[in-house]
């Protein structure tokens, strides 16, 4: 190994990691890395001439310390990271970054793990970066997340609260998530609200683009600071454009060719999901250009309509995921907007209809015109 | 009905609003219902149908809005008949009771049509609230053509508005207040005929003329 070696303040011998030398040991050629930082600076809306700098920045990377929280979660982002189909070289620089603690992967438990983080938040107070997957119940104290018989809570509130960064991964951990849907029984919020002091960078998404961290924690090496972010707390350069704008399917769209049934022809021919309820329209993200697994595909390109899983609390404020319009309160489930106003358009014609018939056949009223104005 | 004359009572600003805002409504309903819910026959993908259909309906709302802000500014400064006090007579003891007395002719209580020049007290509280209706519809349509561009200027200006709506309650809240408006039509042509029937002061032809037929007092 061609790393060199330093002591540490404890006296512990500690290699120093040299990106491209390590790439280079895992059979990442050096083109493929420079590849990999041309793509990345493209992904970061970066002109072409940054992937040099990205280069020289993940060259000199001394790295920093990553360690991944997870709370109310499935793991879906977890996955995400984990279960590309060719191990990436993104995925390898994440792997050479992190990972100090990550409950899914990392060999060591109980104490010993516990210990782990510990360890980071004490020693490198202030130079690490959080990564949180799953939201924070708020509810009865945080009782209903606890690790190591702390609650989510009080572990976040420590372990970001004194990172150097936070990065939000999911929807969950970015703004409550599937945990905070209504009735959110738990009190489940984001990690931004959980410790307001915090300085965090939400990368949403059901689950999160793998990519969009890659590019997130890069940018962080390269200009030593967070990307710019939307009011939402997103990075512009993954959550700055709509859906609906970049969609393969717009053409489709303003043609006026939209699917009306589950594979029926314009499903097949690959036409407008918007009347299966797709609310590309009103979503902010970078999948139809970023894509997923490696680029391979999108739920629209696949045939489904977006479920704007990016968006806050989209569970209840996207829903119903397979029609454009919700349902009217308190008319039943299949009282449609339209079949409701029609009622009120023809009740209204045939009231005053009637109306009119009795005032026509009635005699007798006082009518002598306007009076003058006194 | 004697001593009758002509009374010069809707100002042309208020004519030309009226029926700006005839068309507009008429266009941003059909256009609207095409828009959330297309039937649309095209065969070619390089068709512009949907496209056209959504620019219509755009011009017209900045048209629409730029018509009701008139108005509202006109009833500021136009004459009384157009004026602000006109919409509000549920603030005064003699506007309700006028309400009241409207109200038991139109349910066939009294016998005894509402006799006023300009707008009865009862028509006047109905425009009041369409032209809430009116804001509803301008600040939900613009919250939502807003989201085509997330940093613009009408998204910061109208963001607080998804601190009050979710999205989808957002669109519900626009479609339906389009079928409240269709259903204000209805009655506001039918007692627009009623009133001209019995009242007999020309108020259907008024709104092109606006001239009305007023007796004089003694």
């Amino acid at each position: 190994m061609g790393d060199s070696t330093r002591e540490t303040s404890t006296g512990a011998v500690e290699r120093i990691f040299n990106v491209s030398q390590l790439l280079e040991e895992k059979g990442v050629s050096r083109r493929d890395f420079m590849k990999f930082c041309t793509t990345l600076s493209a992904a970061l809306a970066l002109p072409a001439g940054f992937a040099p700098r990205i280069a020289q920045a993940l060259d000199e990377v001394k790295r920093p310390t990553l360690v991944w929280l997870e709370f109310q979660d499935c793991a879906g982002d977890t996955e995400a990271l984990l279960r590309a189909a060719n191990p990436t070289v993104g995925e390898l620089i994440l792997d050479i970054l992190s990972v100090d603690y990550h409950e899914t992967v990392m060999a060591a438990a109980g104490f010993q793990a516990e210990e782990a983080l510990a360890k980071v938040v004490r020693e490198q107070k202030g130079k690490y970066i959080a990564i949180v997957e799953g939201s924070i119940p708020m509810k009865d104290g945080g009782v209903y997340c606890c690790v190591a018989g702390r609650s989510a809570l009080d572990i976040a509130r420590e372990v970001c609260g004194n990172a150097l960064a936070t990065v939000a991964v999911g929807t969950c951990a970015s703004y409550g998530g599937l945990p905070a849907a209504r009735p959110n029984p738990t009190g489940a919020v984001g990690v931004s609200q959980a410790v307001p002091g915090a300085k965090v960078v939400n990368l949403p998404g059901c689950p999160l683009n793998a990519d969009n961290l890659t590019a997130t924690v890069v940018h962080y090496l390269v200009f030593n600071k967070l990307p710019a972010a939307d009011a939402l707390g997103r990075p512009l350069f993954a959550y700055g454009k709509r859906i609906h704008d970049n969609c393969e399917r717009r053409a489709h769209f303003d043609a006026g060719q939209y699917v009306e049934s589950w594979g029926d022809p314009a499903h097949a021919k690959g036409h407008c999901l918007y009347k299966m309820g797709c609310k590309g329209p009103e979503t902010y993200h970078n999948c139809p250009t970023q894509k997923f697994n490696e680029k391979t595909s999108w739920p629209v390109a696949s045939g489904h309509g977006c479920c704007g899983c990016s968006q806050p609390q989209f569970w209840d404020t996207m829903t119903p995921i397979y029609h454009r319009l919700p349902n009217v309160p308190g008319f039943g489930i299949e009282s449609s907007a339209d079949k409701i106003g029609m009622g009120i358009a023809a009740g209204t014609a045939l009231a005053f209809g009637a109306h009119g018939l009795v005032s026509a056949f009635r005699k007798g009223d006082s009518a002598e015109g306007a009076k003058e104005d006194r | 009905m004697a001593n009758l004359y002509e009374k010069y009572v809707w100002e042309v600003p208020v004519r030309v609003t009226h029926w700006i805002n005839v068309i507009c409504i008429a266009l941003l309903s059909i256009t609207g219902l095409l828009i959330g819910n297309p039937k649309l026959f095209t065969l070619s993908t390089s068709d512009y149908l949907m496209g056209w259909i959504r620019f219509v309906h755009f011009v017209a709302a900045y048209t629409f809005t730029v018509s009701v802000v008139s108005r509202l500014y006109w009833s500021l400064i136009g004459n009384r008949y157009a004026s602000w006090r006109e919409f509000v007579p549920f603030l005064t003891p003699e506007g309700r009771r006028g309400m009241l007395d409207t109200l038991r002719y139109y349910t066939f209580v009294s016998r005894k049509a509402p006799h006023v020049v300009g707008h009865n007290s009862l028509a006047g509280t109905a425009y009041f609230v369409v032209f809430l209706l009116y804001l509803t519809m301008i600040v939900t349509g613009f919250t939502l053509y807003s989201e085509r561009a997330p940093l613009g200027v009408t998204h910061k200006l109208f963001g607080w508005v998804m601190v009050l709506f979710t999205n989808q309650g957002l669109r519900l809240t626009h479609h339906m207040t389009m079928w409240f408006l269709v259903a204000f039509a209805i009655h506001h042509v039918y007692s627009a005929w009623l009133m001209d029937v019995k009242e007999k002061g020309g108020v259907m032809s008024s709104i092109f003329s606006g001239y009305k037929a007023v007796r004089k007092e003694g």
